[in-house]
């Protein structure tokens, strides 16, 4: 054995050195630690926060709510276009939650544009289905990256900051017209809700096919101005919606959205033309309405990437996005969950 | 000297190597997924889970395997200090191999969160939802990783210094192909 082929301990300890140091630096490097730019899960949740800072305890986007449970009834029909379990004719539980677009839990619910739905849907062979909707035909962006950057530019003190954002995301002045123009409703019953996200079904022939979904109220829908509304009170949605589904079970058509080659599929922002085949796949009941502080919808997080075996994500930026913000905003929350009770205040368990 | 130390048992060899890369890939799709929210988010999140728990069966595995065939002495000239933080620092790796995986299963399920690995392999719940274990088990599969990184540094560190430096044999009873000490032509 020659000990010359061998380098000196120094230069031996120098080599240790430089392997050890580059794998702690690949590690930070991969962390993001030296990539201040990269938009992570963190810096888009944090950018929902209202200058006050968040509502602590409660979800990062979409924090006023209330839960539902019910079923949802499909009719078969899917199973043309996908081999999910859940569109086999049958009837499956419901966990839900009607939602606003806001950051404030305590929002005067007149005040808030968008509102929205969280569904799950679970199958006896224990698959689950997650999906979030709101009321919008599009969304405001075309990205995730610009998403945040409307989120920035829409809490910016400086006066030209909407007006730049605008210049350089002129989709969102689609949805600026949409939202000062489309009728208001006094309730979540009357709303439908769409995916706007797209998705790609996959039939038990193994055809994959590109989609959106939405769900279509059964309610007559009735426009109120925002005026009419901002008299009804500020928690007016929660209070219809109650006493409508002690009255009655409430219902929508789930409808599934299918793409022609050549429609815009990764970008919400762009509705697909009113002609696309829509196959009915079942109907949505929502049979009782629970508060959201002890209710079954508090701790799930409707991460539009839980799919059943039969859907997947497509070539759509969004629901990577939304998982990650979502997880985020999941972790924060439930970690200050002390900070929004059980029970009201005061109040013996 | 060199001579006296025995190798691993190939199996256990191909054990420790197999795993090496694998958890090493872990750290990186760990912290790389958690910062990220570009469409490789979600392959990084399924891939994370799906090598974790390969990991999680590989490590019981090779628990088995080492208590079948034992380990190599280690040199007996090697000082007792150091001698103990090799033994200790072994048990914390097996520890970490199992603790990590299940952390992140049990974080999962504390969260409702359907855990699905190899696309489509479903696995049941181990603890129900709950938001104060979700936190506990969160925070300890988050400060766990780093330290896990940290110790396998170390674990590296000491591996070259045996092999580079003190030519003692250790590295090479792990060595995944026979190293120059043990079998070279001219011996
Ligand atoms: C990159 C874009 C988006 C980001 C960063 C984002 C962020 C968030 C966050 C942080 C939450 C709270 C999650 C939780 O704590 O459980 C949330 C909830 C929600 N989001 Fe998004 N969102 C995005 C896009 C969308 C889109 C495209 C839709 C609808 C089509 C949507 C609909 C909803 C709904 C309905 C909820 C409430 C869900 C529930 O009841 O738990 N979001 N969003
Ligand atoms: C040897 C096994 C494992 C190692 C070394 C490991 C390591 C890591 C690391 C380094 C992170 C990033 C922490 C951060 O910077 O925030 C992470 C996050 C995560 N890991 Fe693991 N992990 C392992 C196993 C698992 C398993 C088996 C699962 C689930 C089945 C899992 C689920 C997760 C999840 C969900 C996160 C993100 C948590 C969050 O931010 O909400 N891990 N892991
Ligand atoms: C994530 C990566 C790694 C893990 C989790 C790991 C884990 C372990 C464990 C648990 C042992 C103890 C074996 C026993 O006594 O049963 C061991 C031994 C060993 N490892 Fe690693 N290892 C890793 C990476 C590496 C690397 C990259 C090297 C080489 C540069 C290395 C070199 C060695 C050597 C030489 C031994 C034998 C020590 C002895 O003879 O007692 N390991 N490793």
């Amino acid at each position: 054995m020659s000990d010359t082929h061998r380098p000196t301990p120094v230069g031996s300890l120098a080599l240790i050195a430089v392997i050890i140091g580059g794998g702690a630096a690949a590690f930070a490097y991969t962390a993001g630690w030296f990539s201040p730019q990269r938009l992570t899960p963190m810096k888009m949740v944090a950018a929902f926060a209202p200058p006050g800072g968040p509502a602590l305890g409660h979800r990062r986007n979409h924090a006023k709510g209330i839960c539902f449970t019910g079923t949802f009834e499909a009719n078969g029909a899917g199973t043309e276009i996908s081999k999910a379990v859940v569109f086999e004719k049958g009837e499956y539980p419901v966990v839900g939650r009607f939602n606003l677009g806001t950051q404030d839990p305590n929002v005067d619910d007149a005040t808030v544009r968008v509102r929205g739905i969280g569904v799950q849907i679970t199958t006896p062979d224990g698959q689950v289905w997650r999906s979030a909707m709101i009321d919008p035909p599009f969304f405001p962006v075309s990205t995730p990256q610009a998403f945040y950057d409307l989120l920035k530019a829409s809490k910016d003190k400086a006066a030209d900051a909407m007006k730049n954002f605008i210049a350089a995301n002129p989709e969102f002045s689609h949805f600026a017209s949409w939202a000062g123009s489309a009728p208001w409703t006094a309730s979540y019953a009357e709303e439908p809700y769409n995916s706007l996200n797209s998705f790609v079904m996959t039939n038990k022939a193994g055809e994959p096919k590109t989609v959106r979904w939405g769900i279509v109220p059964e309610a007559q829908v009735i426009p109120v101005s925002q005026d009419d509304l901002k008299k009804l009170g500020p928690n007016f949605l929660e209070a219809d919606i109650a006493k409508r589904v002690a009255a009655a079970p409430q219902r929508w058509k789930l409808v599934v959205i299918v793409a022609n080659p050549g429609d815009p599929t990764a970008d919400p922002s762009k509705e697909w033309p009113a002609d696309r085949r829509k196959i009915d796949v079942g109907t949505l009941t929502v049979t009782k309405i629970e508060p959201e502080a002890d209710g079954p919808c508090r701790e799930i997080n409707f991460d539009p990437t839980v799919l059943p075996a039969g859907i997947t994500t497509s070539d759509d930026p969004f629901p990577a996005a939304r998982s990650a913000a979502y997880m985020k905003s999941y972790d924060l929350r439930t970690a200050e969950s002390k900070y929004y009770p059980r029970t009201p205040t005061g109040e013996k368990q | 000297m060199t001579g006296e130390m025995q190798r691993f048992h190939p199996l256990q060899r191909l054990l420790h190597w197999v795993m090496a890369v694998c958890v090493l890939a872990m750290f990186f799709i760990g912290v790389g997924m958690v910062s990220t929210v570009m469409p490789k988010f979600l392959p990084l999140m399924a891939t994370h889970k799906s090598l974790g728990i390969a990991i999680l069966v590989l490590v019981i595995v090779r628990i088995a395997v080492r208590l079948r065939y034992g380990a190599p002495a280690l040199p007996a000239d090697l000082p007792p200090v150091i001698r103990l933080g090799a033994e200790l620092s072994h048990y914390a790796l097996y520890a970490l191999l199992i603790a990590m995986p299940l952390l992140g299963w049990a974080m999962q399920s504390a969260a409702d969160y359907p855990v699905v690995i190899f696309d489509g392999f479903r696995l049941p719940p181990i603890v129900p939802q709950s938001d104060t274990l979700h936190t506990l088990f969160w925070d300890a599969h988050y400060y766990l990783a780093f330290c896990f990184f940290a110790l396998v540094l170390l674990h590296i560190a000491a591996a070259l210094f045996h092999g580079l430096v003190r030519h003692d044999g250790v590295f090479e009873a792990m060595a995944p192909v026979p190293t120059h000490p043990r079998t070279a032509p001219a011996e």
